[in-house]
C-alpha cells in the first residue's frame, strides 16, 4: 500500500517538487485545509497580502523579475474574483502564474453556497487553461500540468480550483516526472531555410531595423545576450516595445529608444521608413502600430514569435519564424557567421545613409521638455532618479499612465527582468504589489515603484504587506493630483473638459506612510529633489516618496490616434510644433 | 476622414467574408465546449451552426463541427487560437465550396393538416432522403438530411403545406474518399 496524503498535502508536495519557494495569498473558508498544512512545509514561504489582486500582481512581479512562475493562493468566491484582474494582466503580458483557488465542497457546487462562484467559468477567458479538480486522484497530475502549461510556449496564467472536500480526501502521490522540455519545444521546430531567408533579407536591406519585445525577456537572460550580439554583429538599429526594455542597453548608440504611441521620433520614423523590419518577440500591438493601413508601408516584415497565433494577427508579414527567441537568434548568428563572416563590413556602407537619416531624426531630441526652476517637471524627476540609482542594480515597477510613459522614456535599462510594468491590460495599481513581489525575490536589491498618485491609491493597502515583511520598497509618486493621462487626452481630444480626472481630496502621503509604519518623504522643488531622493535611497525601510510635480505637463512625443508613425506630434520644446499648434491640435 | 475622439484607431477596410467549416477534435471533458464557444464569442468570431458529440468513447474524444464566416485572416486566427487550447487535439478547416468534402445537416418537420397537403409536402421532401418518423391521421413528422440552404428553402416552402414546427442540427462534415484528416 503506498502512503496516502491529503489533498492539501499533495498541493504542497507538488509545490515542493516544482521548486516553489514563495506563494502569495490570503486565507478564507474554502482554503483552510491548505493553510492548515502550511506549517509542515518550511521550504514554502507564504506572503500574506491585503487583497487578492495584490497577491496576483506580487506574483507577477516575482515572476517577471526571476523568470520563475509566480504562485498565488486564494479562497473561493470573492478571493477568486479579486484575483481576476491580475490573471488578465498576466495573460495579456505573458507572465507565468499558477493560481490555486479554494472552492466550496463538490456536493455544494451549483447550489449558490456561501462564497461560491463559478471560478473556472469566470477565469476561462483570462487563463491559458484552468481546472476544477473533482477527483483527488487527479490532483497531483493537474498541479504539475498547471506548472507546465504556465511556463511553456508563450507563458501565461493558469488556475487550479480545488473544492474543500478534495483538500481533505486522501490519495497516493505520484512524483513529478521531469521532462527535459525546452521553453515551448512544441513550437520550436523552425526550418533552416527560414533562417537562410532571414539572412538573405538582412544582407539585401539598406534600411533595416530590429523591433523587439517582451518575448526576448521571456526567453531568458541568455536571449538578451544573444540579441545584443546579433545587433552588434549586424550594425542595425534597434527599437524595443514597452515590455522589451532592458533586453538591449538603453544607453547604447544603436538603440533608438522605445517605439509606439509615446515612443521616440527616431524610432517611429525609422519604423515607417525602413525596408526591412525584424520583429523579435513582439506582437504588433495597436499602441505600437498606429494606423494599421499605413504601418511601415515600404518594408519587408519578418516576425519571430513562439506563439503561432501572433503571426499575421494584426499585421501581415513576409517571413514568419515560429520558435523560441533564444533558439532562433542562436541559429541566425551561427548561419550568419558561417555564410557571411564579413557582414558588418559590407553592411556598414550599405546602411550608412540610413544611419545619417536616423541621426537627423535623433537631432529633434523628441524627449526634451521645457525645464523649470520653480516646479519639478516629472521628466526631470525620473532623470534624477535614474542618475542617482543607475550604479545600483535597480528594479523598477510602475503603475499605469503618464508616469509610466515618462519612466519608459527617461529611465535607461541595461539588463532584462529589471522593468515590470502592466502593458497589455494597463492595470492601475499594478506597481506597488509588483514591487512587493520583486523585493521578495531580490531582498538585497533596490526596488522602486514609479507611481502616479491616482494609480497607487488603488492598491495602497499592500504597504502594510511591505511593512510586515520588512520589504524596503520605494514608492516614488509623481503627484500631479490628476489622472494625468486621462487629463492629457481630455486636453487634446475633448476640448479641455476635465471630466472627473482631478482628485479633489487626496491623502497626505507622508502622514499615510507614517500611519502604515513606513517612511514618508516629500519633495516640492527641483532644488531639494536630489537630496530627498538620496534620503530615500539611504532609508532601509519602505518609503512613500511624494514628489509634487507640474500639474499641466503632457507626455510627448505622441502618435495621435488614427495616425501612422510618421505623423507624430512633438512636445512644446520643438519650435516647428509651436508654429502649427493650432492646426496640430485639430489633427489629434 | 472624421476627427477621431478615440484612443484607438479606426476600423480598417472591410474584406470579403468566406464561409468555412471548422472541425475540432477535443478531449470530452467538462467545460470543453464552453472553451471553444467562449473563444468564438470572446474574440468576436461568428458561429452559424454547431454540432458536437463524442466520437471515440475509448479515447474520450469529441468532434465539434462549427460553420463560421470570416476574412481569410480571421479564419487563420480561429484555427491558430483553437490549436492553443489545451484539450484541443487537431483542427481541420474546409471551405464550403470544397467539392472533396461532404456537408450534411438534418431537420425534423412536423406537418399538420389534411392528407392532401401533407402528401404534397412529403413529395417535396423526397429528394432529401425523407424518412417518416411519426404518423397520425392529422399529422406527420418527417426527417430530411440536406445542405443548410436546401433546408432553409424547404422550411420556407413547406409552410403552405402545414409545416408547424422545425427542429434542425448544425452541419457535420467528412472528407470524400479514403483519406482521413490527420
Amino acid at each position: 500500500m503506498p502512503k496516502l496524503f491529503s489533498g492539501a498535502e499533495i498541493v504542497f508536495k507538488c509545490l515542493e517538487d516544482q521548486g516553489v519557494s514563495h506563494i502569495f495569498g490570503y486565507p478564507g473558508g474554502a482554503v483552510l485545509p491548505i493553510y492548515d498544512e502550511l506549517k509542515n512545509h518550511n521550504s514554502v514561504k507564504h506572503i500574506l497580502v491585503r487583497h487578492e489582486q495584490g497577491a496576483g500582481h506580487a506574483a507577477e512581479g516575482y515572476a517577471r523579475s526571476t523568470g520563475k512562475p509566480g504562485v498565488v493562493l486564494v479562497t473561493s468566491g470573492p478571493g477568486a474574483t479579486n484575483v481576476v484582474t491580475a490573471l488578465t494582466d498576466a495573460y495579456m503580458d505573458s507572465v507565468p502564474l499558477v493560481c490555486i483557488s479554494g472552492q466550496v465542497p463538490t456536493h455544494l457546487i451549483g447550489t449558490d453556497a456561501f462564497q461560491e462562484c463559478d471560478t473556472t467559468g469566470i477565469t476561462r477567458p483570462c487563463t491559458k487553461h484552468n481546472w476544477l479538480v473533482k477527483d483527488i486522484n487527479d490532483l497531483a497530475e493537474i498541479m504539475h500540468k498547471a506548472f507546465e502549461v504556465a511556463t511553456t510556449g508563450r507563458p501565461g496564467p493558469v488556475l487550479v480550483d480545488i473544492p474543500k472536500d478534495i483538500q481533505f480526501q486522501k490519495a497516493s502521490y505520484k512524483k513529478l516526472k521531469r521532462k527535459n522540455k525546452l521553453n515551448g519545444a512544441s513550437h520550436n521546430n523552425f526550418s533552416q531555410e527560414s533562417i537562410n531567408e532571414l539572412i538573405n533579407l538582412m544582407s539585401k536591406a539598406t534600411k533595416p531595423i530590429f523591433y523587439t519585445g517582451g518575448g526576448v525577456i521571456n526567453s531568458g537572460p541568455k536571449a538578451s545576450e544573444l540579441l545584443r550580439e546579433l545587433v552588434y554583429t549586424t550594425g542595425f538599429p534597434i527599437t524595443t516595445t514597452l515590455q522589451g526594455l532592458g533586453s538591449f542597453p538603453g544607453d547604447d548608440n544603436q538603440f533608438l529608444g522605445m517605439l509606439g504611441m509615446h515612443g521616440t521620433y527616431e524610432a517611429n520614423n525609422a519604423m515607417y521608413e525602413c525596408d526591412l523590419m525584424i520583429n523579435i518577440g513582439a506582437r504588433f500591438d495597436d499602441r505600437i502600430t498606429g494606423k494599421i493601413d499605413e504601418f511601415s508601408p515600404k518594408s519587408k516584415k519578418v516576425h519571430i514569435d513562439i506563439d503561432p497565433s501572433s503571426i499575421n494577427k494584426n499585421v501581415k508579414v513576409d517571413l514568419a519564424i515560429v520558435g523560441d527567441v533564444k533558439s532562433v537568434i542562436t541559429s541566425t548568428l551561427k548561419t550568419l557567421k558561417k555564410s557571411k563572416p564579413n557582414f558588418i563590413k559590407s553592411n556598414k556602407q550599405k546602411t550608412s545613409k540610413w544611419w545619417e537619416k536616423i541621426q537627423k531624426w535623433r537631432s529633434k531630441r523628441s524627449l526634451d521638455y521645457i525645464g523649470s526652476e520653480e516646479t519639478i517637471k516629472p521628466q526631470y524627476a525620473i532623470e534624477r532618479l535614474y542618475e542617482l540609482t543607475k550604479d545600483k542594480d535597480t528594479f523598477i515597477t510602475t503603475e499605469v499612465g503618464q508616469h509610466q510613459m515618462w519612466a519608459a522614456q527617461h529611465y535607461k535599462f541595461n539588463k532584462p527582468n529589471r522593468w515590470m510594468t502592466s502593458g497589455g491590460l494597463g492595470t492601475m495599481g499594478y506597481g506597488l504589489p509588483a514591487a512587493v513581489g520583486v523585493q521578495i525575490a531580490h531582498p538585497q536589491k533596490l526596488v522602486i515603484d514609479i507611481a502616479g498618485e491616482a494609480s497607487v491609491l488603488m492598491t495602497m493597502q499592500e504597504m502594510s504587506t511591505a511593512v510586515q515583511y520588512s520589504l524596503p520598497i520605494k514608492i516614488f509618486i509623481l503627484n500631479n493630483e490628476y489622472m494625468g493621462m486621462v487629463r492629457q487626452w481630455q486636453e487634446l481630444l475633448h476640448d479641455k473638459n476635465y471630466s472627473e480626472s482631478y482628485t479633489a481630496a487626496l491623502p497626505d502621503f507622508v502622514q499615510m506612510a507614517e500611519a502604515y509604519g513606513c517612511v514618508g518623504i516629500r519633495a516640492k522643488t527641483p532644488e531639494e529633489l536630489d537630496d530627498k531622493i538620496i534620503e530615500m535611497l539611504n532609508t532601509d525601510r519602505p518609503v512613500i516618496f511624494d514628489c509634487l510635480v507640474d500639474k499641466q505637463e503632457n507626455c510627448f512625443p505622441m502618435i495621435p490616434s488614427g495616425k501612422p508613425h510618421n505623423q507624430m506630434i512633438l512636445g512644446p520644446k520643438d519650435k516647428e510644433q509651436n508654429k502649427i499648434t493650432g492646426k496640430g491640435r485639430t489633427l489629434v | 476622414m472624421p476627427k477621431s475622439k478615440s484612443a484607438y484607431s479606426f476600423a480598417g477596410k472591410k474584406e470579403k467574408l468566406d464561409t468555412h467549416i471548422i472541425v475540432v477534435w477535443v478531449d470530452n471533458e467538462a467545460g470543453v465546449l464552453a472553451r471553444v464557444v467562449g473563444l468564438f464569442s470572446g474574440r468576436g468570431y461568428n458561429i452559424e451552426s454547431l454540432a458536437v458529440a463524442e466520437i471515440d468513447p475509448k479515447l474520450n474524444i469529441s468532434r465539434i463541427t462549427i460553420v463560421t464566416t470570416g476574412t481569410p485572416q480571421v479564419i487563420d486566427q480561429i484555427k491558430l487560437q483553437l490549436k492553443k487550447l489545451v484539450p484541443v487535439h487537431k483542427v481541420a478547416d474546409f471551405k464550403r465550396e470544397d467539392k472533396n468534402v461532404i456537408f450534411k445537416e438534418m431537420a425534423l418537420f412536423k406537418l399538420v393538416g389534411n392528407n392532401g397537403k401533407i402528401d404534397k409536402a412529403i413529395k417535396a421532401c423526397k429528394k432529401y432522403n425523407a424518412v417518416i418518423l411519426d404518423s397520425t391521421n392529422k399529422s406527420k413528422v418527417v426527417q430530411i438530411t440536406a445542405l443548410r440552404r436546401e433546408i432553409d428553402t424547404m422550411a420556407k416552402n413547406l409552410r403552405k403545406f402545414g409545416l408547424v414546427s422545425v427542429s434542425r442540427t448544425g452541419a457535420v462534415a467528412m472528407t470524400r474518399g479514403e483519406k482521413v484528416f490527420k
